[in-house]
């Protein structure tokens, strides 16, 4: 690896002065899964790590009074899945953390670098996306808020700003009678990177679809909101034909490039598969 | 962390002792225990966080050491395959391995016991697929991982019926 320099911040003001300093080749170090391995085949350039585990804030999970879930933006992905109340409420977040990388990946690997290392196929984003999540970003022109569907804006960037950081994802409360799943193909069983993955987060009334969000990776350049999918799900009676609808929806917003790992006539055909399995058993715990 | 001519000064508990060492602030925890600590047990295959080789315990969690920085265990635990047997006395775990055959080369084998240690740990009755889930991130390129599945029931089933 690269001479690089470690410093340990004990808070969010810490951190924020010893980014700046570090300037432009200063990095956060949060679980350190991707960042240490960029550094180590010298695909970035860093000469500071600003490890911010060591931020009570940085390393919480907390669900609030009204139902809302904030997640700081270093916890380890095991503590996210591992919460009961999160995989119940927020099923979504819990499948797709459940399977990025293996166990020992999951002990260090958090929701904050995930986002922040904006990968097309990042499995935890489009998870975010459905859910309705915001990224809470503090740095020197103070604290802000960027939904996760408008952080990442290509291949490895993203709109954080010089100094600035995530401190935490916030997750709004789930209405009832609300449901979410994501689901993503992989040709292994597990330790793989996604070919496609898909999420969707759906409230319903009765038979009826009262609202939707859709989102789906791996098939552009960023993880993609699908706004197309929703409008054919919401207010409309739940039937295989509206749910048809969606999954076209999916497969014509996906615009994928062929690679190692797709194809692009696979991926949209993935695109429109996946949708339709993440709605019916999102469908089947809104109603459960 | 004292920053000294020569490196970083790490102060750490590594298999219950105290222990103190010098490194470089771009050394990797696995290079640190196997270069500046002469411990090497943990092994190197892939030093990119997809063979699981050098699995350790950081304050309790299953990581992969190539992927920690040296200077992030100060104050830390570290527990790794050399703290596994007591003396001359075998893990559960490591006597199973031996019985079953669950290995052929050994390079994945301290990785694979301290993995299906943290699993027995959290999990002391796993199913197959609970046990299979759980060391995924462990790569053998000998067994075939039947026997080695089979050594963790194996000892699973040992630890809980002493409980
Ligand atoms: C073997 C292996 C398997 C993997 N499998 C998967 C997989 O299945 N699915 C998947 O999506 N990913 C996978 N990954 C990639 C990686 O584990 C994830 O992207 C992980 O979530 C990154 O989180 P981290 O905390 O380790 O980030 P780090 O490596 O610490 O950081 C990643 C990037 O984000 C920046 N950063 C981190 N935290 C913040 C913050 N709070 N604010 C601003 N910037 C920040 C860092 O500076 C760095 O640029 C895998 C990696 C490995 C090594
Ligand atoms: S050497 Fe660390 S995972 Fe392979
Ligand atoms: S025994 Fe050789 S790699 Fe597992």
């Amino acid at each position: 690896m690269q001479a690089v320099r470690y410093a340990r911040a004990s808070s969010v003001d810490e951190a924020i002065t010893m980014l700046r300093e570090g300037g432009e080749t200063a990095r956060v170090l949060a679980g350190g899964t991707d960042v240490i391995v960029q550094a180590r085949e010298r695909r970035r350039h860093i000469d500071l790590f600003v490890d911010i585990k060591h931020i009570p804030e940085l390393m919480s999970l907390t669900l609030d009074a009204g139902g809302g879930l904030t997640v700081g933006a270093a916890t380890p992905l095991y503590r996210v899945y591992g919460d009961a109340e999160v995989t119940r409420r927020f099923s979504a977040l819990a499948e797709s953390t459940h399977v990025i990388g293996g166990t020992a990946i999951q002990g260090r690997a958090s929701l904050g670098g995930n986002l922040a290392n904006a990968s097309p196929a990042a499995d935890s984003i489009p998870a975010m996306i459905a859910l309705g999540a915001v990224a809470r970003v503090a740095g020197p022109a103070g604290p802000r808020e960027v939904s996760v569907a408008d952080f990442c804006t290509g291949p490895g960037r993203n709109v954080l700003q010089p100094g600035e950081f995530i401190t935490s994802i916030h997750f709004p409360a789930r209405p009832a009678g609300s449901g979410s799943a994501w689901e993503r193909f992989i040709p292994r069983n597990e330790m793989d990177i996604a070919v496609v993955n898909a999420a969707v987060s759906l409230t319903l009334a009765g038979d009826v679809v009262t609202e939707a969000r859709f989102s789906l990776g791996a098939v552009a350049p960023i993880p993609l909101s699908v706004p197309t999918a929703a409008e054919a799900l919401v207010g409309r009676p739940l039937t295989d034909a509206t749910i048809a609808a969606a999954d076209e929806a999916a497969k014509a917003a996906a615009t994928p490039i062929s690679d190692m790992r797709g194809t692009i006539r696979q991926r949209k055909h993935l695109s429109a598969v996946l949708t339709e399995r993440v709605i019916r058993r999102a469908v089947e715990r809104a109603r459960a | 962390m004292t920053t000294t001519e020569d490196g970083i000064l790490i102060r750490t508990t590594i298999n219950g002792d105290p222990t103190t060492f010098l490194a470089s602030q771009r050394d990797s925890l696995l290079e640190a225990l196997r270069e500046r600590l002469n411990m090497t047990g943990s092994k190197e295959g892939c030093n990119n966080g997809n063979c699981g080789a050098c699995s350790v315990l950081l304050d309790g969690r299953l990581v992969n050491s190539c992927l920690v920085l040296a200077a992030e265990v100060e104050g830390a635990r570290v527990d790794t395959i050399e703290g596994m047997a007591e003396g001359e006395q075998l893990h559960p775990l490591q006597r199973a391995f031996l019985e079953e055959a669950a290995l052929q080369c050994g390079i994945c084998t301290p990785g694979f016991l301290v993995a299906s240690r943290a699993l027995l740990a959290e999990n002391p009755r796993p199913t197959e697929e609970e046990a299979r889930f759980w060391l995924a991130g462990n790569l053998c390129r000998c067994t075939g991982y039947d026997k080695i599945i089979r050594a963790v029931l194996k000892a699973a089933g040992e630890m809980d019926g002493k409980r």
